[in-house]
């Protein structure tokens, strides 16, 4: 059975881009372990001669025009969202150093 | 005061014996009065009285409104409504206020519905009792000290307290069934794709589906299928029904119908009160003359497993664009852009949202891949395959909704596992993509609250699931 260990934890935590407080780390040890000990019941299971499912109705390959269409909004109200802008861009913190 | 069957009420309102503010008053009104159990996070009242009023000129001028005309309802927080703050009860939402709004409003408001209100989640449908909200728990409005199930408790209590005729919900895991089963209403998940995700604050996008809670099947119905059907803004929408949703008249013999009733649900772990109630909802069905008997589908109990693999990855994926930059929430603090993503997600998600996310980030990464996310959606094909070989002999089958009627709020808040298991009979048709309905049924003869029960058709048989549920809804005797 999975047993995380709390550097496990700090390295998916930088994965998924979250900071985690020292509480947070230690209750997801063992959380997680827990989770993970459940789903793993799934190994035990025999699936030969099946395909895994990404689609559960069928569809393949759905098209349509590229073309564009206005749906009454612009570019610039979908920027008020942002927390901050600068001339019509999202603006961010520096990302080296 | 309680509210007509919805098309009457569009009816009148159309022709003119009531009025559309009257309506929205009467909603307000019922907001307010009910406001202790907090099933409300925006209330929209002065875009719901301006609405009103041009439905009612429109009526005054001769002008046909729609088959929805003047009719009040409430959307779960997660679902778009232009100009109104969708935070999906989470902090990272907070103050987010669209320009946009998803196609299922774009398509009630369409027909005339006026949203008055906004109601409370799991925050970003993470839950089944509202208790994951970054703001506030939703009562139960048969007792206070219960939650209303999740994770549209805030519009199952909504409809319950009257604050309007129906309200729309999200079922990506039982999001909507369990809730109507907790407090005594109907809640539809409609077959996967046939309700546009355009709009909607996405939680797991192969098994999100939006869908109505109401008092009737029969209104369940009605509402379908005004927003049923393919939409060029979701690439994963179907085709409706050619004969629509509407029931028709005269509901469908009972009779007629080969009912299975789910071996591995009726088990241990069910609740002894949910187990009498869906006993005797089986036995009112036999008596109505349908057939009703045991069928097994072996690999039902490995659903929940398949569920907490296959969600949290695509919630870990779902949930990467709220990184701080682009939707409102951002930490302040972080010397360059990776720590204000790690402290924008620290501050901006709650507990049950990170731990998703780390789940769906663990299966997901390099060399756990295929032992379990693809093992998961190789089991999901097993699940699949039961199902179709099951329906090829019974037109519908039924079971409890969940192990439990409604727990106490708290109960189950400190072990996250034990809070999954709640799921455990709602996640495997929403892993098949089947429709399913909670209608309620004898409440327990303990505590007395609801119970529902859950009734499953094959996939794109909605209509012949509602005109059966609508059907049963008379058989079954509270």
């Amino acid at each position: 059975m999975t047993k995380l260990t709390r550097d496990d934890v700090l390295k998916l935590a930088h994965l998924a881009r979250i900071s985690l407080t020292d509480d947070e780390a230690d209750a997801f040890v063992s959380e997680l372990s827990a989770i993970l000990g459940y789903v793993e019941q799934l190994s035990a299971v025999d699936v030969s001669g099946l395909q895994p499912t990404n689609q559960v109705t069928g569809l393949t390959n759905v098209m349509r025009k590229d073309e564009v269409k206005h749906y009454g909004y612009d570019s610039i109200d979908l920027l008020h969202i942002a927390p901050k802008t600068e001339k019509q861009q999202l603006k961010v913190k520096r990302m080296i150093g | 005061m309680s509210w007509d069957p919805i098309a009457k009420i569009a009816n009148d309102v159309q022709a003119s014996t009531i009025k559309a503010i009257d309506l929205v008053e009467q909603s307000l009104a019922a907001i307010e009065k009910h406001k202790e159990y907090q099933a409300i996070i925006t209330v929209m009242a002065e875009q719901a009285r301006s609405r009103a009023k041009v439905i009612d000129e429109k009526v005054a001028n001769g002008v046909k409104v729609g088959r929805l005309a003047g009719v009040p309802f409430i959307a779960k927080d997660n679902i778009l409504v232009r100009e109104t703050e969708a935070t999906a009860s989470s902090n990272m939402l907070k103050g987010f206020v669209p320009p946009y709004q998803s196609t299922i409003v774009e398509r009630l408001e369409a027909e005339g519905a006026i949203c008055v209100a906004k109601a409370n989640q799991d925050a970003f449908g993470h839950g089944a009792s509202t208790e994951n909200s970054d703001f506030f728990v939703t009562k139960n409005p048969h007792d206070k000290t219960r939650v209303p199930g999740g994770s549209s408790g805030g519009p199952a209590a909504a409809v319950v307290l009257e604050m309007a005729p129906f309200a729309i919900g999200t079922d990506t895991g039982g999001s909507i069934r369990q809730p109507a089963s907790y407090v005594g209403c109907v809640g539809l998940r409609p077959t996967y794709g046939l309700t546009s995700r355009s709009g909607v604050v996405a939680m797991a996008s192969s098994t999100d589906t939006i869908g109505p809670l109401t008092m009737s099947v029969e209104d369940a119905a009605y509402v379908l299928d005004v927003y049923a059907g393919k939409d060029e803004l979701d690439g994963t929408t179907i085709d409706r029904d050619p004969q629509g949703y509407v029931l028709p008249p005269i509901t469908r013999h009972l009779p007629t119908t080969k009912v299975g009733i789910i071996k591995e649900w009726m088990g241990e772990g069910l609740d002894d009160d949910v187990r009498k109630s869906i006993e005797k909802a089986a036995a009112d069905l036999r008596a109505a003359g349908a057939s009703v008997e045991e069928v097994s589908l072996p690999s039902l109990p490995l659903a929940l497993a398949v569920y907490y693999i296959l969600i949290p990855a695509e919630v870990s994926s779902n949930l990467a664009r709220h990184d701080g930059q682009r939707y409102q929430f951002s930490a302040e603090s972080g010397k360059n852009l990776t720590e204000s993503y790690t402290h924008s997600r620290a501050k901006g998600f709650g507990r049950e949202a990170k731990r998703r996310i780390m789940i769906g980030t663990y299966v997901l990464s390099s060399g756990y891949y295929d032992a379990y996310y693809k093992k998961a959606q190789t089991v999901r094909t097993k699940l699949i395959n039961e199902f179709n070989a099951v329906f090829e002999k019974y037109d519908f089958l039924i079971g409890p909704v969940a192990p439990n009627a409604a727990f106490k709020i708290g109960e189950n808040a400190d072990d996250p596992l034990k809070m999954y298991l709640v799921d455990m009979m709602t996640v495997a048709p929403a892993l098949v993509g089947v429709p399913a309905i909670s209608i309620p049924v004898q409440p327990s003869g303990t505590t007395g609250m609801p119970i529902g029960l859950q009734i499953i058709a094959a996939q794109r048989q909605d209509r012949e699931l509602l005109a059966f549920a609508a059907a049963a809804e008379e058989a079954i005797h509270e």
